[in-house]
């Protein structure tokens, strides 16, 4: 190992001080902020001072990790330590979605809404024992350096980095939507204006500094992010049933908010049919459908290459192994919090809000009512008379806000927390930066992913492999701003479908990278043939499932044999009058047939049914018939499953 | 190299694999296959299985990444191919 050691050795011994001291003085800052508050500073100071502390923060830290070298920049030397490259990969993996809108979907899909909690942390158990470990040994900086490799060509390079831009651009837009939406909401900017805040805290970053600057970034943000998130429920679960372990004591909610339920149906309150109760499986999806979603997020997760490439700046393939450990630890502590968050406040709307006369809602209604989150009998809840006129409008509403008047998006469950718990704005600043931390930390992986993959794949391995260090990073540099402010001005127009296109990013990953890397490490006949067919196929047929069932399903009806999904309760087709839908000139829109067809009942969020066996198959097939690869090569694939011995692929690392 | 150690070393690696992937497929998917029964069982107010989705599974998972990270190692220390500390 030529790479220089001294420099970074008293930095990484210091990491727990280091780490400590940033945590204390976060804390101290949360409470001089505190203090601020209540000596008079008005609400948006507090909050724009939360956003410049902690964006300076992190600036500060991608420009003391700058760097001039190409292995610093590509896998921040390959010195993390296990425990804080599982904290940094936690802060990497958890977006604006899990931070803001999982407890949101769980409140609203109830059980089924655990298909996301069990599907994004299964997925590190096959990137753990399958993938993570051997890609480390084989010392790549990228995944398609890993298949170009294995795979002896461009084909497979060229075919990774398509699957890789597809599934990662869009996520790094959501991202960035992200940020916009936080500032918005909860500091009230202006959305365009966020969005430049965003870019800005992305940039700062990773462009001086790569990897090695995002990895110490990250782990930052996964301690502001897991501070913000942790907050205000422990409060309000030690407020309402005196321990502060919401883990634990929404048990007891959950039992009243079945009890609640009942209540409601036999007031009056809710039909029986349009009350979901809870905790009772199978209401929303399907059993075929929620198994579905588990199994396409679970191989996504293992499959994304943003992820995947921060297993590769470990020390060591046990180090690798050991921070997958960590990753999943740091994330459960998250997830396992979420369904608390979900059952709190469905308690609070149910009891408090439901069945409560219109002129009497808590004052929380109305503040996300006038950001356009709450709506009631039709109409933003702006304020008390905007909703009494609304309601009175409706033949016999008796004053009584029933369950069907009610329209909650699923981001203020997080959001309102704060303010339900009766806590001051301090903590809701907090849950802010929280949010925007996770947001952040994602969209840097997610950049590095994408310049990398252009940089170093494209630029470096494909159009100069003689390129001097310093033009290589000069132009991964430029790439990394170019690819930022191209996904900044996509966010900018807020594109209505990106959130549920994040959840297609899964899928595509899965169909398109799974089986090659899984059958490149375990299968040493995998042939290059077969890859790249294989690869093609996966990808193909998942994308072409996403696009013709959202896009264009009347052609999918016609054509290619879709027929409706049907209603998880009752069984019944979602569409009963095929041929009346597809005679509507709105057919191919969301208030027409839009994701509501489908081969075998399968949602199209789980696509990755139907690319990953078709991938599979194919890979397997065209491997048979084409000839096996080299005895080097089957040497080499014998190398990969050693942990002793050189890393695989050798960079000059100046 | 001995060609022996090495297949006896990704033999044992593989066996572990297949457990390590029974496990995650048990608590993934069959466990909840019984949730409407599970949620039968009430614990501290929660429904079982609604708290396998939520929790159980998850603990599972994570502490079967930490045995496997440490079993691994055990396998690669018994044939020599652990990786030298430096």
């Amino acid at each position: 190992m030529a790479a220089p050691r001294a420099e970074g050795t008293d930095f990484t011994s210091n990491l727990g001080r280091v780490y400590a001291m940033y945590t204390g003085g976060f804390l101290g800052f949360v409470l001089f902020l505190a203090v601020l508050e209540q000596v008079g500073v008005p609400q948006h100071i507090i909050g724009y001072l939360f956003v410049i502390f902690t964006i300076g923060v992190y600036a500060l830290i991608g420009y003391i990790s700058r760097t001039m070298q190409v292995s610093e920049y590509y896998v921040a030397g390959r010195r993390v330590p296990s425990f804080y490259n599982g904290m940094a990969t936690a802060a990497d993996w958890m977006s604006a979605a899990s931070f803001i809108g999982m407890a949101g979907t769980l409140y609203a899909l109830g059980y089924d809404g655990l298909a996301f909690i069990l599907g994004w942390t299964g997925g590190y158990v096959l990137v753990a024992t399958l993938i993570a470990p051997y890609l480390r040994k084989f010392g790549c900086y990228t995944v398609p350096d890993f298949l170009a490799f294995r795979f002896g060509g461009n084909g497979a390079r060229i075919m990774g980095i398509i699957v890789l831009m597809s599934c990662s651009f869009t996520y790094v837009v959501a991202q960035i939507v992200g940020t916009g939406l936080i500032g918005a909401r909860l500091l009230g900017m202006p959305f365009e204006f966020a969005v430049f805040v965003g870019l800005v805290g992305i940039l700062v970053c990773s462009m001086l500094g790569g990897m090695r600057a995002v990895t110490w970034t990250q782990v930052a943000q996964y301690i502001v992010l897991i501070v913000a998130y942790l907050v205000p429920v422990v409060i309000l679960s030690a407020q309402r049933y005196g321990i502060p372990i919401p883990q634990l004591t929404y048990g007891q909610v959950l039992q009243e908010i079945a009890v609640r339920e009942q209540q409601m149906v036999q007031e009056g309150l809710a039909a029986a049919g349009a009350l979901r109760p809870h905790a009772v499986p199978f209401n929303v999806y399907s059993p075929l459908n929620y198994f579905g979603l588990i199994f396409c997020l679970m191989v996504g997760t293992a499959s994304l290459p943003h992820v995947l490439m921060r297993y590769f700046t470990t020390p060591s393939v046990r180090a690798a192994r050991n921070s997958v450990a960590w990753t999943l630890l740091f994330i459960f502590i998250l997830y396992f919090t979420a369904p608390a968050y979900a059952a709190f406040a469905k308690l609070e709307v149910f009891r408090d809000v439901i069945g409560q006369n219109i002129a009497a809602l808590p004052g929380w209604v109305y503040s996300y009512g006038r950001v356009g989150l709450v709506n009631i009998c039709g109409v933003a809840a702006t304020s008390a008379d905007a909703v009494m006129a609304a309601c009175q409008k409706i033949a016999g509403h008796t004053g009584i806000l029933r369950f069907g008047d009610l329209r909650i998006d699923n981001d203020v469950i997080v959001i309102s927390t704060p303010e339900i718990a009766g806590l001051p704005y301090v903590v809701a600043g907090l849950v802010a930066a929280g949010g925007l931390a996770a947001a952040l930390s994602t969209a840097d992986g997610l950049l590095l992913a994408i310049a990398n993959a252009l940089s170093h794949d494209i630029y470096y391995k494909i159009m100069d492999p003689n390129a001097p260090t310093r033009r290589r990073l000069i132009v991964a540099r430029t790439l990394l701003i170019i690819v930022a402010l191209l996904a900044a001005y996509t966010a900018s127009h807020r594109p209505a479908d990106i959130v549920a296109m994040v959840a297609w990013a899964f899928s595509l990953a899965a169909g398109g990278l799974f089986p090659a890397l899984v059958l490149g490490i375990w299968w040493k006949r995998t042939s290059s043939a077969g890859a790249v067919a294989g690869m093609a196929a996966g990808f193909f047929v998942t994308l072409l499932y996403l696009v013709v069932s959202r896009y264009y399903p009347s052609f999918g009806v016609q054509y290619l044999g879709m027929t409706s999904l049907l209603n998880a309760m009752t069984g019944a087709p979602i569409v009963p009058d095929m041929a009346a839908a597809l005679a509507n000139p709105n057919a191919d829109t969301l208030a027409g047939l839009a994701s509501k067809v489908g081969w075998f009942n399968v949602n199209n969020i789980s696509a990755a049914l139907f690319g990953l066996p078709v991938g599979f198959a194919v890979m397997i097939v065209v491997s048979l018939m084409t000839k096996a690869p080299s005895a080097e090569m089957q040497a080499f694939v014998d190398e990969i499953r050693r942990p002793r011995g050189q890393t695989l692929m050798q960079e000059k690392s100046s | 190299m001995d060609p022996k150690q090495v297949e006896a070393h990704w033999a044992e690696t593989q066996r572990l694999t297949w457990i390590m992937l029974g496990i995650w497929f048990f608590f993934s998917f069959i466990i909840h296959m019984f949730a409407p029964a599970l949620n039968r069982i009430v614990i501290l107010g929660f429904p079982l299985g609604f708290y396998m989705a939520a929790q159980g599974s998850l603990i599972i998972f994570v502490a079967q990444l930490f045995w496997f990270a440490r079993a691994q190692h055990r396998v690669d220390l018994k044939y020599g191919f652990a990786e030298e500390e430096d």
